[in-house]
């Protein structure tokens, strides 16, 4: 089954998406921010990145940005996790090379169903 | 599936909380003249967590409410807008409101609407100069222009399909977009023929294998709408180009999203006809509320007394590992000590004895170990008070300086949940009685800015808290005459300064205690000695009058565990805590003075210290000793206070588990507490203090 | 007040009977009269084990004892009630109740001379305590019951083990 990475600085937000993706038979490891991320990144295979925008220590669009740098991860897809005003944010992140976006806030359907679109 | 999002909550209004109180701290700490970026940017994700957080969780109106908090920050940091101190006050005291919407949320209570809409205003206020309305009404207006020029787009289509020619750029598939992921989506709406176009695809040479060199021309056939086709590219519309026709009548508006005009402002009329409509909802559904709720009770300011301890604690990984391998080694312990009881034989005694050496160490360290976890720094305590001062000192006018130090001691949990409220009470008292007007100040001499410094350090087994304040200090001329006034003292009651200073712990006494808004709930000194003690610590005060006062709160280290020395009177067992033991005598007449009124005092050096005869105050009938050559003396001292304890015999030194005697039964004096003794039986752990006014009666 | 259900089974001395609305109490001798107390209260019986004493309180208050680790506190109530000190034999046994007072749990222990049973009373049967000739003072009585012909005294468990000095102090 894929494995998926969930970065977010926000404990409860972690627990509900890693407790959400499990639940529907995806490995998902979380890190709590972009320098967490990128270690775990480094020394694990991913097939699908999540991240929080707004974190501590390095923020997700960074994390996207260092992320494409790896070979493992050109083609991995990323998913931003932003807030529906944050249209800047959104062309940042795909600057950045950002695969998409989920809207914050959401529920666990939405994120399920994008997180299923884009793993196949 | 559905997801019980209740389980996630418990977490979200702790972290909420922290996140409160980061951005209280950082807001104090904020200084207009150098903003510190990272500190902004701390203020601000903590008011973003909070947002997303509670919108995620179906928590609607701390999202909304957090809304503006949010955006004010964000353009703060940002740069594009001044930081000023109303502003600051604004969101401080929004900060508040939002943590009072959270308690009363996560206990289940009614939430106090018409506050929160007042705090809304003043954030609205600061956010656009004028009160609500304005946003909305731009909002409103782009999604009009923007839905009228999607319905134009839209006009004449029937939905009978759609034509796509989709040409993605070189560099679509390094942003991990996949066409085919997109086909896939499309075929799940109808039917789908997709044409692959290999014109763009160069020589092998040239060619770059990690670049998306095909487009493809795309029938989908079905009713669907324009938006569900936008909604599967949303993603990439600035990777590629689109050309999209209806598939009815041949003639329609192409459109040509590819300069983001069209298709991202239906998008976002979309999107933000949401927020326009909700926040329009919004200060009508409070004024109703309002209305509504004029009769609601007025909510005392802070719960009465729910008993505070949360049911979780944040442990430092570290000392986890540590138990962890404490455990180790009590388990490599174990089983040598079974090996060895294996066919067991006297020459393995040996053996044994090293074994139950070991397994002693074991477990002590095992039990530090965990009284460690339990231990937090009192800087969880402190943390409260820069705000608390600073509130004060405005409300004073009083200049007002806080300083904190040792806010990495560690206590017990229980002592960091228990000894809050006393210790606000405490600072409170300094900042109201103890630190002078500004102007009193300088024409004293002093600093026009007063000091308060809150002190924490470890000493012997115990933790000291001091408050120190550089104030007027304490008259001990007026202290007296009040006591003999309430008839607490005699006129010609000789008494020590410390004593003197004492007084203020006296129910009754309250001298300034009025009602202001600390006491309320009835807390005094009083109030505050007695819940020290219950915590079997102790409160002094020292003080000069015009320089200032000290207040020391000493707290024992672990509240569960003591060194004990047990000693016996009869055939009773008391246990006195070995961290008050002097040292202990045989008594020799000589050393003995008896004064008439005055009880028995014994010579230890140069002090005369009184004797308190345990069978005596303790009515043990059955005690062997009564003549003081017959039995012992131990010197104790606690709270300042010296004494000789006169018992029949010493017995052995043990830790011991404290067992509360007030929990099912009452407080005797004398008595801190209880433990059970290997044999099952109970005895009773000695109060120092509480044995010298016992015997002063 | 414990209400199994509308009709309660209960074996007493071997007879089966059927009580209506019944309560359920747990009886005990004291003197020579009986007393009751809802069994609901009651956590446990414990035979006779020694008290350890405490110092300087009232001298029904016998001392502690340790319940699994808990430190309980003995009250003995033919003391309390001056019915006449009686020795302690093996028959005695002391029954660990359970009380609320200003909103505070506690258990505690009453020694008595003996347990009876347990009983069920109707409830609609139930008389109002006589306004004087008890031996225990009527304040802690809340009602009086014929059992087998014999006269039980219900008592209140939160007024008979209100601790003086103590519970009146958080009171204020």
């Amino acid at each position: 089954m894929a494995t998926i990475l969930a970065v977010d600085d926000s404990a409860s937000m972690r627990q509900m998406v890693t407790f959400t993706l499990k639940g529907a038979g995806f490995d998902v490891v979380d890190a709590v921010d972009g320098v967490d991320a990128l270690n775990k990144a480094k020394a694990n295979k991913f097939d699908l990145v999540v991240t929080d925008v707004n974190m501590p220590n390095k923020d997700g669009i960074t994390l996207i940005k260092d992320l494409r740098a790896l070979p493992d991860y050109k083609f991995i897809p990323m998913l931003m996790l932003t807030t529906e005003s944050g249209t800047d944010k959104k062309m940042q992140g795909k600057a950045a090379g950002a695969t998409g976006w989920i809207v914050k806030p959401f529920n666990p359907d939405q994120l399920l169903k994008t997180v299923k679109k884009v793993l196949g | 599936m559905s997801i019980d999002m209740a389980q996630f909550h418990q977490v979200f209004f702790e972290e909420s909380f922290e996140g409160l109180d980061a951005m209280e701290s950082g807001l104090l700490n904020l200084d207009m003249g150098d903003v510190d970026k990272e500190e902004i940017n701390t203020i601000f994700r903590a008011a973003h967590s909070i947002k997303g957080g509670s919108g995620t969780f179906g928590f609607t109106s701390v999202s909304d409410f957090t809304h503006v908090m949010e955006t004010l920050l964000d353009e703060m940091r940002d740069g594009r807008r001044q930081i000023t101190q109303t502003a600051l006050d604004v969101l401080l005291g929004s900060v508040d409101c939002l943590r009072e919407m959270l308690t009363a949320i996560q206990e289940g209570d009614e939430v106090n609407e018409s506050k929160v809409a007042e705090h809304k205003q003043a954030l609205d206020k600061e956010l656009n100069g004028e009160s609500t309305e304005v946003p909305q009404i731009e909002n409103i207006a782009q999604s009009i222009d923007t839905i009228e020029s999607s319905k134009a787009a839209n006009e004449g289509s029937s939905q009978a399909g759609w034509h796509i020619v989709f040409s993605p750029h070189a560099h679509l598939l390094k942003t991990g977009n996949d066409p085919v992921r997109m086909f896939r989506e499309l075929k799940e709406l109808g039917e789908l023929t997709a044409i692959v176009d290999l014109q763009g695809v160069p020589g092998l040479y040239d060619l770059d294998p990690e670049d998306c060199h095909l487009s493809w021309d795309l029938k989908i056939e079905g009713d669907i709408s324009r938006e569900e086709i936008d909604d599967i590219f949303d993603w990439v519309e600035d990777d590629c180009d689109m050309a999209i026709q209806t598939l009815t009548n041949g003639v329609t508006t192409s459109q040509h999203p590819t300069n983001d005009v069209a298709p991202n402002q239906i998008n976002s009329a979309a999107n933000s006809e949401q927020p326009a409509e909700s926040n329009d909802v919004k200060p009508e559904k409070i004024s109703s509320v309002q209305a509504v709720n004029q009769s609601a009770k007025p909510k005392a300011e802070k719960k009465e007394a729910k008993p505070k301890g949360s049911s979780s604690i944040r442990v430092d990984t570290a000392k986890i590992d540590t138990l962890i391998n404490m455990v180790g080694e009590l388990v490599i312990t174990q089983s040598m000590l079974s090996l060895v009881g294996e066919d067991f034989s006297p020459h393995k005694l040996e053996q044994l004895k090293n074994g139950i050496t070991q397994l002693g160490r074991n477990t002590r360290e095992l039990q530090e170990s965990v009284m460690n976890i339990r231990m937090l720094p009192i800087s969880f305590v402190f943390s409260r008070f820069p705000r608390l001062v600073h509130d004060l000192s405005t409300k004073l006018n009083k200049k007002i300086e806080l300083k904190l130090s040792g806010e990495n001691t560690e206590v017990d949990k229980t002592v960091v949940e228990l000894i809050s409220d006393p210790l606000v009470h405490l600072v409170r008292n300094s900042l109201d009685h103890g630190i002078e007007m500004p102007e009193d100040r300088v024409a004293a001499g002093k600093p026009e800015t007063g000091t308060v410094n809150l002190n924490a350090y470890h000493r012997g087994g115990n933790i000291v808290i001091e408050v120190v304040d550089d104030g007027k200090g304490l008259n001990k001329e007026v202290l007296r005459a009040k006591a003999i006034e309430k008839g607490l003292i005699e006129e010609d009651a000789i008494l020590t300064d410390k004593q003197t200073y004492e007084l203020i712990f006296h129910a009754g006494f309250s001298t300034a205690e009025k009602l202001t808004d600390v006491s309320g709930r009835g807390v005094g000194m009083d109030v505050v000695r007695k819940n020290i003690q219950s915590l079997g610590g102790n409160i002094e005060i020292e003080s000069e009058l015009g320089k200032g006062s000290t207040i020391a709160i000493h707290l024992p280290l672990t509240l569960a565990i003591l060194d004990g020395q047990s000693v016996a009177v009869g055939d009773e067992t008391y246990i006195v805590p070995l961290v008050s033991i002097i040292e202990t005598l045989n008594i020799d007449e000589s050393m003995v003075n008896r004064v008439a009124g005055k009880g028995e005092t014994f010579r230890l050096r140069d002090e005369y210290l009184p004797i308190v005869r345990m069978h005596e105050i303790f009515s043990v009938e059955t005690a062997k000793a009564t003549r003081l050559t017959e039995g012992l003396l131990v010197v104790v001292e606690g709270q300042g206070m010296r004494c000789g304890l006169f018992v029949d015999d010493l017995l052995g030194q043990q830790q011991v588990v404290i067992k509360s005697l007030e929990a099912n039964y009452r407080r005797v004096e004398g008595i801190s507490g209880a433990t059970i003794l290997g044999d099952g039986s109970v005895a009773l752990i000695l109060d120092i203090p509480g044995l010298v006014r016992l015997s002063n009666l | 007040m414990s209400e199994a259900n509308n009709l309660a089974e209960v074996e007493v001395e071997g007879e089966q009977k059927q009580v209506a609305n019944a309560v359920q109490f747990l009886s005990f001798i004291l003197g020579k009269e009986q007393y009751a107390v809802d069994i609901l209260r009651v956590q446990e019986i414990r035979s006779w084990e020694p008290i350890s004493r405490i110092p300087n309180v009232p001298s029904y208050e016998k001392g502690v004892v340790n319940l699994r680790g808990a430190i309980v506190p003995v009250i003995d109530l033919r003391d309390k009630f001056n019915l006449g000190h009686a020795e302690y034999t093996p028959m005695t046994v002391v029954v660990i109740l359970q009380t609320e007072i200003n909103g505070k749990n506690r258990i505690m222990g009453v020694v008595v001379d003996a347990v009876s049973n347990v009983i069920d009373i109707d409830k609609t049967t139930i008389q109002s305590p006589p306004e004087f000739g008890t031996k225990v003072s009527t304040e802690y009585i809340n009602g009086l019951a014929a059992v087998d012909e014999q006269m039980v005294m219900l008592l209140d468990v939160d007024k008979l083990l209100k601790l003086d000095d103590v519970d009146d102090e958080d009171e204020n």
